[in-house]
């Protein structure tokens, strides 16, 4: 079937299979590989994007579920080139590692500053609680989260 | 040499922000998922449901069937394929059992999720879908998970070549262990669990292989921490010349150790590839490398330590009996050992006796999992360190004191030679942020009060030996490979400086801390530095990165080869300038001639290299040098790590409320990747402590199959640890570094336990298994009391 989407500001269309989910459809017909796949059961958010703002499991939702959509990736979080603050802000705390949770992170803490421009350890805490990251522990993911906020307010 | 060189610029030591995030944050990077090759087909593995089961039939004839099916193999068509077994590079004694282990099993799956065929398909779905319509008729056999009971009379036997599940037993001796337990006013005996874990590095492994007939070439990218020693044992395994097989690991997503080996997947793309005569894609699902990627740890533990009355330990008596799954992975035998020197701790111990027996079970290999061999040692120690405090009734702190190794060079009972260390400093700095005092007067005053929530401090003091290793050492422990590293450095003549590094990061950084080490030695700006890893084609020599090796070898050899480059540039630069070698001085990438203005740029004499018009004679054009450093000794970091936690004697909930590390890991090139290599270490150290098992049915199931049901940490469950250092150099090598990817898995999981087990004392209870779940303290509440 055929769907038509906004990703990251722009019309696309993409031909899916019913059971496609939108993270393949991401990744292997739109050119756009981010968004990662670590597990395929929306256990580890590393395929996190925002669906209309909200964040979600790329890998649980179907493409055709996006058909007419407003879907943000990883790819199109900066502008002009420029990394977002989130972004930048994950650099300077040293908050990356092996990377391969990071878009998801990246997403997940964008879409909480959305929401909550000035987020308490707990809040932090609980909106990323749904992405698994291996090799950080957290602390300078946290870090990079509140300088982020704090960049902000 | 004739300058004084400056030994540590203005990026050794320094924060230096990360070169390889940009890539990383902006899903750019290039990880095994991310690639495709034209005419790509997909395999799908077919598993064994069943831990343990003869293979009666395999029928392949349904999948062919199968939209988009290009191909089916079973283990008998692939048989002949293979040139010798799936390697295990460290048969630790002369008469260890080593299995035939071929990609797919013939006779018997020994293990859940042990492969039984292959389907290639035109999609990965496709393929999954064709590899479900294979028909495997199996006659189920009793399993055998626990390493005790594999080894008793009437188990069922893995292979039955051996007649026997045993495979090998390592001892080591050191002292006169048989007087000393003889003479000891005061013993102490323990016995402790470590649980199997699954290393969950969030990439899940993947691989892509291409054959190109016409070169009879071969090319595998993988998702792998050794590409060089991938490409040695595929050579073997596979039967090809090793030139003609190239290996590359392209952004690799954390490894932990479970991206050390050499697995089936990597083997059977590459044979395939050649059979279809299409690139082959392999990439793994979670669940899929829960059963089919190496675990961690499972042993059982024994300590007795012999001592005097004022807790002065005087000798060690350690015996482990290690699950090893069902076939010797790469390093399946070697892992326990890589603890074998270490079960005296930091602490000056005269006698050394230690039993290391080797069982196998239906259950997925164990390998090396974060700091192998060493968690389990320091686990052993210090539970028993302060079981004997108990037993005297002494504070964990004084004991501890009491047995330090304060002198250095120090060689252990155990035959190794600890060459530096500052155990004490480490623990009073950790004592100091702890508020140690304090900390204990709450502590009483709850226990006073009788708080349902108790107060629990534990202390892990550890050393350990990284560095992997001097070569000549692992010969004679019968390790199957040289522990050296390499890497070049070649200037080009348009400035800028290449380097090629023999290790193989998957999130350590070393793009960056080893540009900080080449822009400080050459003096050059660090954006002009370029690092290049990972392709054994690019850089043929390399043993590549595990067991906190990558900095404290690699890194040496690295700053060796920036030496080599400048000494060679000084060739050049004294021709041209007419003066001698010994008048120049180099610094921030410049000659200069004291006295004079004469003075000359490294990237000058780059491209005089380059042009070669002027060189001096006989001299080599070009300039580039090579080093490859074999370290003299193992390196030696060590530390002091306190928990305290709380502990909810109503529910058995353990909240784990602060964590100090003080770690002591020699000179430092970036304390902000060190950081992070100790907060993700601690954090996984704390969840074996706390929530991590792989558990198995007794049938052999893998119950905890996903990450549903096996609990990797989340946000939601860290804290934010105090951070800090301690310094001794290692007096080994010109860097003075030690290695720190494992110290934070090393101490945690002890130190936590302790924390727990120090909570509960006034309720009896010595011990709790882990992971400590509410479940497990509430019991060992109750039962403690009674006794
Ligand atoms: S890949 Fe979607 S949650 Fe893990
Ligand atoms: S940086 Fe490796 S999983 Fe998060």
């Amino acid at each position: 079937m055929k769907i038509e989407l906004t990703i990251n500001g722009e019309r696309r269309e993409a031909d899916v299979w019913e059971g496609e989910s939108l993270l393949f459809t991401l990744r292997e017909h739109l050119g756009l590989p981010g968004s990662k796949n670590a597990c395929e059961q929306g256990e580890c958010g590393s395929c996190s994007v925002l669906l209309d703002g909200r964040l979600v499991c790329a890998c649980l939702v179907l493409a055709a579920q996006a058909d007419g959509h407003e879907v943000v990736t990883v790819e199109g979080l900066g502008e002009d080139g420029q990394l977002h603050r989130v972004q930048q802000a994950f650099v300077d705390a040293g908050a990356v590692q092996c990377g391969f949770c990071t878009p998801g992170l990246v997403v997940a803490t964008a879409a909480l500053l959305e929401r909550s421009p000035e987020p308490t350890d707990d809040e932090i805490r609980e909106a990323l609680s749904g992405n698994l990251c291996r090799c950080t522990g957290y602390q300078k993911i946290f870090d990079a989260v509140r300088a982020a906020a704090g960049a902000t307010s | 040499m004739a300058v004084t060189e400056k030994a540590a610029g203005a990026y050794i030591g320094s924060p230096v922000l990360r070169k390889e995030d940009q890539k990383l944050l902006t899903g750019q990077s290039r990880y095994i998922d991310d690639l495709t090759l034209p005419g790509m087909v997909w395999a799908s593995v077919v598993r064994s449901p069943f831990a343990h089961a003869t293979i009666k039939s395999v029928d392949v004839s349904k999948a062919r069937e199968a939209e988009g099916f290009v191909a089916a193999f079973t283990g008998a068509d692939l048989a002949d394929d293979w040139a010798a077994t799936l390697p295990c590079v460290w048969l630790v004694t002369e008469d260890t059992k080593q299995p035939m282990h071929r990609p797919l099993a013939t006779d018997k799956a020994r293990y859940q999720g042990d492969g039984v065929a292959v389907v290639l398909a035109e999609t990965r779905a496709q393929a999954k879908d064709a590899a479900e319509l294979v028909e495997v008729d199996y006659d189920p056999l009793p399993a055998v998970i626990d390493p005790e009971e594999a080894l008793a009379d009437g188990a069922p036997i893995l292979h039955e070549e051996f007649g026997t599940n045993h495979c090998f037993t390592w001892r080591l001796e050191g002292g006169d262990v048989d007087g000393v337990f003889g003479s000891a006013p005061v013993t102490v005996k323990e016995r402790y669990r470590q649980q199997r874990l699954i290393p969950n590095a969030i990439e899940p492994r993947g691989v892509i292989a291409q054959y190109l007939p016409a070169q009879d070439e071969y090319t595998l990218w993988s998702a792998t921490q050794i590409p060089h020693i991938l490409r040695f044992w595929l050579a073997i395994v596979l039967g090809v010349p090793e030139a003609r097989l190239r290996v590359v690991a392209p952004d690799v997503g954390g490894g932990f150790g479970s991206k050390l080996n050499v697995y089936a997947e990597e083997a059977l793309s590459l044979a395939l590839a050649k059979r279809v005569g299409r690139p082959v894609k392999w990439t793994e699902e979670r669940s899929e490398g829960y059963l089919a990627t190496i675990h961690g740890r499972d042993h059982w533990q024994e300590m007795e330590y012999a001592a005097d009355e004022d807790g002065k330990i005087r000798g060690v008596r350690a015996r482990l009996v290690v699950g090893l799954g069902a076939y010797l992975q790469l390093v399946t035998a070697g892992t326990p050992i890589l603890g074998g020197w270490l079960y005296g701790g930091p602490y000056d111990v005269e006698a050394y006796s230690l039993e290391v027996v080797g069982a196998f079970t239906t259950a997925t290999p164990t390998d090396a999992y974060r700091g192998a061999g060493r968690p389990e040692a320091t686990y052993l120690i210090e539970r028993t360190v302060d079981a004997l405090a108990r037993k005297l009734d002494m504070d964990p702190v004084e004991i501890r004191r009491k047995n330090f190794i304060r002198e250095f060079p120090k060689t252990l009972a155990s035959g190794l030679t600890i060459d530096s260390g500052d155990f004490e400093g480490a623990l009073d700095r950790a004592l100091e942020m702890v508020g140690y005092d304090a900390v204990r007067r709450e502590q009483e005053e709850r226990r006073q009060r009788g708080d349902t929530k108790q107060l629990g401090i534990g202390l892990s003091t550890y050393t350990e030996m990284c560095g992997l290793a001097p070569s000549r050492i692992l010969g004679a422990i019968l390790y199957a490979a040289g522990g050296w590293d390499a890497a070049t450095i070649r200037c080009l003549p348009t400035g800028s400086v290449q380097v090629f590094i023999g290790t193989s990061p998957h999130g350590q950084g070393h793009v960056t801390t080893f540009s900080q080490i080449v822009a400080d030695r050459l003096g050059v700006s660090i954006d002009q530095v370029e690092v290049i890893h990972g392709d054994t084609s690019a850089m043929q020599l390399g043993l590549d990165t595990y067991g906190s090796r990558s900095l404290a070898v690699g890194g040496v050899a690295l700053w060796n080869a920036a030496e080599k480059v400048i000494e060679k540039a000084r060739g050049i630069v004294a021709h041209k300038l007419e003066v001698s070698p010994d008048d120049l001085s180099y610094d921030g990438g410049r000659f200069t001639v004291a006295g004079t203005d004469k003075a000359m740029a490294v990237q000058d004499a780059a491209l005089h290299a380059f042009t070669a018009h002027d060189l001096p004679d006989g001299m080599e054009p070009g300039l580039e040098a090579t080093f490859v450093y074999d370290p003299p000794n193992f390196s030696w970091p060590g530390g002091a790590h306190i928990a305290v936690v709380e502990v909810d004697t109503e529910t058995g909930a353990v909240d784990l409320r602060r964590y100090i590390a003080v770690d002591e890991i020699g000179n430092v090139i970036n304390p902000m990747v060190v950081d992070g290599q100790v907060h993700g270490g601690v954090t996984q150290g704390i969840a074996q402590a706390l929530w991590e098992e792989a558990i198995y049915d007794d049938d052999g199931n893998l119950t905890t199959g996903s990450m549903i049901s096996y609990l990797v940490p989340s946000a939601a469950e860290t804290i934010d640890y105090e951070l800090d250092r301690v310094n001794a150099p290692s007096p080994t090598n010109p860097l003075g570094v030690k290695g720190v990817g494992e110290t934070g898995t090393i101490a945690s999981t002890a130190a936590v336990m302790n924390a727990v087990v120090d909570a509960l004392s006034p309720y009896g209870v010595t011990d709790v298994e882990m992971p400590a779940k509410p479940e497990r303290v509430w019991r060992a509440i109750q039962e403690g009391g009674a006794s």
